[in-house]
């Protein structure tokens, strides 16, 4: 298989492919990376000021985020992981949501109806068998929507992993692993998670294909898999992506990345800036200018901005509350414990 | 003797332990990071990254490694990152390292120490909260200890180090750095299977450990103010209980409240309700309180406060227990 990551923008802003990309679909997709990244930073600037719990930001991986959702459709699965509010947002999953259980709210668990997304795993490398649980459900009701599972180069270490690949394989679920390589497992770099030369030819052994693309190219990423929702809607099973990218803060708001990583490494990756270069490209087809630049941060925002303060007006949670998502019905003794921590709360 | 919080304290216990060449630490950052709470900071270091092991991100097979390890002679010092995160790694406990001593009929062990990080009150992420200590103690194979002070951390730890059976080691989290205190340099061991009476008291007696023994303090501290006597017991070592202590305690007081985080249900305290039932109920005075955590998942930041069980809490359970 071809190792080489495939890449249709350099990050100059060059366009490589063999056909010019449609103008209006790089300026919608520029538009989400720059609100992508709008709601990374606040969301970090949020949690400093206290009012989010920890907080795992995305910045450097827009591009991955983005180009991965773009091709579903709204009937399309995703499950993805806790750093991957861009790919939930433009999946439907209000930003609102995000925030909420960030700020320590469950009810952000809980996104709006016809919404096709999990709440984002917390643990890691235990969700992506359940994309393949719910493609195969797909595949036995006889629908055509497929499942999305995004993860981290870390997540490919676990037992799950090969569970997940080796189902998926077997019964040919319509499965799109996307696998965001952004170098680092909190302190432990990709190159000591594994002994393989790229995660993509994992797949292989599973009896799929897997392809390398340069994850901070946002077309690349939406080629990569459009291919693969193409092949998996069509009913030729799964596929599994690796794109390549980089965390560029800490593993989270709580992790000091100097301990264990030189910034030069993280400026080498910032000069591979998954939003400039779209810039770049849209610039030199005069299709982007300050004017426009600033309208859509200015939009993007307002949506933020209204997104927060929606989540901070619905955050307080009595203690009665707790007790209403164990069962359906609430059982006898649980309706007694309520009674008693509605006591105590007085 | 130096002052110490709990995390300088497991510091200190695992640099000693690493005297030993036959201790290995394995775990995820914890070598050149020095772990997600810093409890084995600048010990890769000190000891190299052969032994402070800095693993993919793998529970099982860090557990099923460390086994092998363990087998073959060595004495691995497991770190979970969270008790949460522990669950990937059951099987392995449950099937093999609780096990393999009586599957080879003595023939092989595996003494080796899981550290688990537990507990909630630093309104951490879903499954950073966990306090399900009764999925071990249920274990046949596996002995269960709980720190609650930097002393007796950095004693159990020694002393699960050299216990020749695997031990389920379980770190508040909210006490890392809150509980500060006197601890001894070199070598000392805190024995397993001791309960200890941390204050004496004559009308009840509050049974605890881990993380709630300092609500426990404070309850006890309020109860004295009311002119109540209470007597508390850190528990210390959940698996082999020191039924004698409790129950020397409650013969003495008649009353008992058992404290602990986890859920109700099926947790720990009903066991040690049944022994008191068992061997002390006729000295009983009124019914044996429980106050614990409610039978629901551990609430994110914003409920918590709801979930914990408080001093208020406890108060009123013993006010309960001598009103009867």
């Amino acid at each position: 298989m071809n190792l080489e990551p495939h890449q249709v923008l350099t990050p100059e802003g060059v366009h490589t492919g063999p056909a010019a990309p449609d103008v209006g679909t790089v300026r919608a997709r520029y538009e989400a990376l720059v609100e992508a990244r709008l709601y990374d930073r606040k969301a970090s600037a949020l949690q400093r000021q206290g009012r989010l719990a920890t907080y795992a930001p995305y910045e450097g991986q827009e591009a991955a985020q983005v180009g991965a959702v773009a091709p579903l459709a709204s009937r399309d699965w995703l499950v993805a992981s806790y750093r991957d509010a861009a790919a939930m947002r433009f999946h439907g999953y209000p930003w609102k949501n995000l925030l909420l259980t960030r700020m320590g709210d469950e009810r952000g668990g809980h996104p709006p109806e016809g919404v096709k997304a999990l709440p984002p795993s917390v643990t890691v490398g235990g969700h992506m068998i359940h994309a393949v649980g719910i493609a195969w459900a797909d595949k036995l009701l006889g629908t055509d929507a497929v499942a999305l599972t995004m993860f981290g180069d870390g997540a490919t270490s676990v037992g799950d992993f090969h569970e997940a690949m080796n189902f998926a394989g077997v019964y040919r679920t319509p499965t799109v692993f996307l696998c965001q390589n952004n170098g680092w497992a909190i302190s432990m770099p990709r190159s000591r998670q594994t002994a393989s030369e790229t995660i993509a030819q994992k797949a292989v052994a599973y009896g799929f294909p897997g392809k390398v693309v340069d994850g901070n190219d946002v077309l690349a990423v939406e080629e990569a898999v459009t291919e693969a929702v193409t092949r998996a809607r069509a009913g030729e099973g799964p596929m599994l992506i690796e794109a390549l990218t980089y965390r560029i803060h800490g593993h989270t708001t709580a992790d000091d990345h100097g301990r264990y990583r030189v910034e030069e490494e993280v400026e080498i990756w910032r000069a591979r800036d998954p939003l400039e270069r779209v810039r770049l490209w849209l610039d030199g087809q005069d299709a982007w200018d300050d004017g426009w630049q600033a309208e859509l941060e200015d939009r993007a925002s307002r949506r933020i901005e209204a997104a927060v303060a929606e989540a901070e007006s619905l955050v307080s949670f009595t203690a009665g509350e707790i007790f209403d998502a164990t069962y359906r019905e609430p059982t006898a003794p649980l309706r007694l414990q309520r009674s008693r921590a509605e006591r105590a709360s007085e | 003797m130096s002052v110490m919080t709990m995390a300088q304290a497991l510091n200190s216990a695992l640099d000693v332990a690493l005297s030993d060449p036959r201790v290995v630490v394995i775990g995820e950052d914890i070598g050149t990071t020095g772990g997600v709470f810093r409890i084995t900071d600048g010990l890769a270091e000190k000891h190299g990254a052969e032994r402070v092991i800095d693993t993919p991100v793998a529970e099982s097979g860090i557990v099923g490694a460390a086994f092998g390890m363990a087998v073959a002679g060595m004495r691995p010092i497991v770190e979970m990152q969270f008790m949460g995160f522990s669950y990937p790694a059951y099987d392995q406990v449950i099937s093999h390292v609780a096990r393999i001593r009586n599957r080879s009929r003595n023939r092989f062990t595996a003494p080796m120490v899981i550290r688990l990080p537990y507990g909630a009150g630093i309104g951490a992420a879903e499954h950073h909260s966990e306090s399900t200590e009764a999925i071990y103690t249920h274990i046949p194979g596996l002995k269960v200890v709980v720190a609650s002070t930097p002393e007796n951390a950095k004693g159990l730890l020694l002393a699960a180090l050299d216990d020749p059976d695997p031990v389920i080691y379980m770190e508040p989290i909210r006490l890392y750095r809150a509980a500060r205190g006197e601890v001894p340099g070199g070598r000392y061991m805190t024995p397993i299977g001791s309960a200890v009476v941390e204050q004496g008291g004559t009308d009840v007696s509050l049974v605890s450990y881990g993380a709630m023994m300092r609500e426990t303090r404070e309850a006890a501290g309020r109860l004295a103010d009311e002119g109540v006597s209470a007597e508390i017991i850190d528990v210390r070592t959940l698996v082999p209980l020191d039924a004698d202590t409790i129950v020397a305690s409650v013969a003495k007081t008649g009353r008992a409240v058992i404290i602990h985080e986890a859920p109700l249900t099926g947790g720990y305290g009903a066991e040690i309700v049944a022994i008191v039932q068992e061997r002390a109920l006729y000295s009983l005075r009124a019914p044996v309180q429980r106050v614990t955590g409610w039978d629901v998942v551990v609430p994110l930041r914003l409920a918590e406060r709801h979930y914990m069980p408080s001093a208020t809490r406890i108060v009123s359970a013993a006010r309960r227990t001598l009103e009867g």
